[in-house]
């Protein structure tokens, strides 16, 4: 199951560079999307993998006989999830911005703020 | 839980919710201004316990260490918690003279002290995901206050800025995660031994690196800087002072805990990348900006130059480097946070921060003149001002090293930043307006010139102070650099007594 969840971060990332790599301001930011879950996915499962075992105790708080799994990379992924889409919804948002104002989203196009023939 | 670690945390956000909501109302910037008047009063309640005890460290939620989120300060944490407040109280003074209704009812106060906060927060968690948390709350606020007052070239700046920083932010995410699976523990006191006990040290190197590449971001360090000279000069001149003051140094600070207290292990290899990371940032930043001619983007590239030498105290790792790494850390906030504000107000004076279009600064306006010569004379590191004895420091210590390719790239850098500092002292000040305008500070009207320009007295002659009696500051920061270079005392006081490390 490890090997899986590597080889679906890893596919992620590199599909997340080739789009952040693009020049457009909007694939950048799918790229960017993608990154982040494929960066989740390799916390999820560097908090090690168990099937089936709640870290629930049992009746009058006893521990379980079994391993269970641990829930703090998953408390650590929910953190992690909500910060990113609330950094998402901003980029967003300024995207929609940056559209308005410039009438394009390529990135190296705009150079308001870097004039070219700056001296 | 203690509160002394804990207020200054809290108070900016509740200032921040404050003057959010009541942001409608006529002056409502004074709550900003009150909540950074408490966060002094806290910060140097927090200083004085840090001085009495050494480290001090609280459990939330009373979950012993390594298992609750630590908050913790030593010296290096209580003295950037009380240098955050004072920028924080200087700028929002500042601000209040400068930041329009439109700014004002959009939130702009709430976001500051929201960027107040997350910054604190930064300085004194002691434990990894905390910090990625508080990195975020500093990094959502600091894109608010980049493109309140909505200019296009805002808006250019913030889309460099906002993109790279996520990129940063997911990297670190990233190695906090792979942290967590390898050791079983975020505890930064904790980690200290659990990296070193680690089976796999190459596997610890890639995860110092990942960290080196996220915080080195933040930081603006070379070749990772571009996002910095792209948006800085873009935004309200108050938000660029604060930015300038604070954010990167989070980023270095976050360098220095790190490669201090947890990744020490392969010293030969992370801190020789960040000695050739520190002489490229301090080269290419200055000669950025001797190549500019805005007011702004020259004090951005010397951001980056001046960055340099913070980092090249770390790399040293040597209590003397160190000692110096520090001691710039806390000077340089000061004196740059004071240029952005200086700027600011010649911008208002003159119309324009493009060096070409404005001038007569000294004939109609000497005292601002003066005041601009303190910072700028230590940020080139004169003698006798603060910036002297930082630069000093850092070059003796390359210098008992046998570095001395290190101690002239230092020295070169000081040079080539007089360049830039006569550049803007020739263009803005000394030649005449090329409209012919007398751009006299009485043309501001009192209230507003009180506001505008206390602030910007109060943090020079801070600088003065520094420069003239350093003994107290080189002794504060000799100490902070022994607690980090021998965290013994910082693990002992986080981690609960009688557990083996």
């Amino acid at each position: 199951m490890e090997t899986v969840l590597a080889l679906l971060s890893g596919v992620l990332t590199a599909c997340a560079v080739w789009l952040m790599l693009s020049g457009n301001l909007l694939r950048f930011l799918f790229g960017l999307l993608l990154l982040s879950n494929g960066v989740n996915l390799a916390i999820f499962a560097a908090g090690r993998l168990t099937e089936g075992a709640p870290p629930l105790l049992g009746s009058g708080g006893t521990l379980p006989g079994h391993e269970m799994a641990n829930s703090l990379p998953q408390a650590l992924l929910l953190t992690a999830i909500v910060i990113g889409f609330g950094l998402f919804a901003f980029a967003l948002g300024l995207t929609i911005r940056a559209y308005r104002a410039f009438g394009h989203l390529n990135v190296d196009r705009m150079r308001l703020a870097e004039p070219e023939d700056d001296k | 839980m203690s509160w002394t670690l804990a207020l200054p945390i809290l108070v900016p956000f509740c200032a921040a919710a404050a003057a959010f909501l009541l942001r409608n109302r006529r002056g409502s910037g004074w709550i900003s201004v009150l909540g950074a008047v408490a966060s002094v009063v806290l910060a140097i309640r927090l200083l004085l316990a840090v001085v009495e005890n050494g480290v001090i460290a609280t459990q939330m939620s009373a979950w012993d260490a390594p298992f609750g989120i630590t908050l913790a300060a030593d010296y290096l944490s209580a003295a950037m918690v009380l240098i955050t407040a004072i920028i924080s109280l200087g700028v929002s003074v500042w601000a209040m003279a400068e930041v329009g209704q439109i700014s004002t009812r959009m939130g702009w106060h709430g976001l500051f002290q929201t960027l107040i906060g997350g910054v604190t927060g930064a300085f004194l968690t002691g434990d990894l995901f905390n910090l990625y948390v508080w990195f975020e709350v500093l990094l959502i606020s600091s894109f608010g206050l980049l493109v309140i007052g909505g200019q296009r070239k805002a808006v250019d700046g913030a889309v460099k800025y906002v993109t790279l920083n996520l990129i940063s932010t997911v990297l670190f995410l990233c190695a906090a995660g792979l942290t967590y699976g390898a050791t079983g523990t975020l505890n930064m006191a904790d980690l200290h031994a659990a990296v070193a006990a680690h089976p796999d040290q190459g596997l610890m190197t890639v995860i110092a690196m990942m960290f080196m590449f996220g915080f080195g971001l933040k930081a603006a360090v070379f070749p990772l800087f571009f996002w910095l000279p792209a948006s800085y000069h873009t935004p309200h001149y108050a938000v660029s002072a604060v930015f300038a003051g604070l954010l990167t140094k989070v980023g270095v600070y976050a360098l220095m805990r790190v490669f201090t207290l947890i990744f020490v292990g392969d010293q030969g290899y992370t801190h020789e990348i960040l000695l050739w990371v520190a002489c490229l940032t301090m080269l290419s930043g200055v000669l950025g900006a001797a190549a500019q001619s805005d007011f702004r983007k020259i004090l951005s590239f010397h951001i980056v130059s001046q960055i340099g030498y913070m980092v090249l105290g770390l790399a040293l790792m040597t209590p003397l480097a160190l000692m110096g790494g520090v001691f710039y850390l806390l000077h340089h906030i000061i004196v740059k946070a004071n240029l952005f504000l200086i700027a600011g107000v010649s911008r208002r004076l003159t119309g324009s921060s493009d060096l070409y279009a404005i001038g007569g600064l000294y004939r109609s306006a000497p005292l601002l003149g003066v005041l601009f010569l303190i910072p700028a004379f230590s940020l080139a590191g004169f003698p006798p001002l603060s910036g002297f004895w930082a630069k000093y420091v850092l070059v003796k210590a390359s210098l008992d090293l046998g570095a001395w390719l290190v101690a002239f790239v230092a020295l070169l850098t000081g040079l080539l930043t007089i360049f830039s500092m006569t550049k803007i002292w020739a263009e803005a000040f000394w030649k005449p307006h090329p409209d012919g305008r007398q751009p006299a500070l009485s043309t501001i009207p009192p209230r507003q010139r009180l506001l505008l320009l206390s602030p910007v007295i109060a943090l020079a002659l801070m600088t003065v102070v520094i420069g003239l009696f350093p003994q107290p500051f080189v002794d504060f920061a000799t100490v902070a650099a022994e607690q980090l270079l021998d965290p013994s005392a910082y693990i002992a006081t986080v981690l609960p007594a009688g557990e083996a490390p």
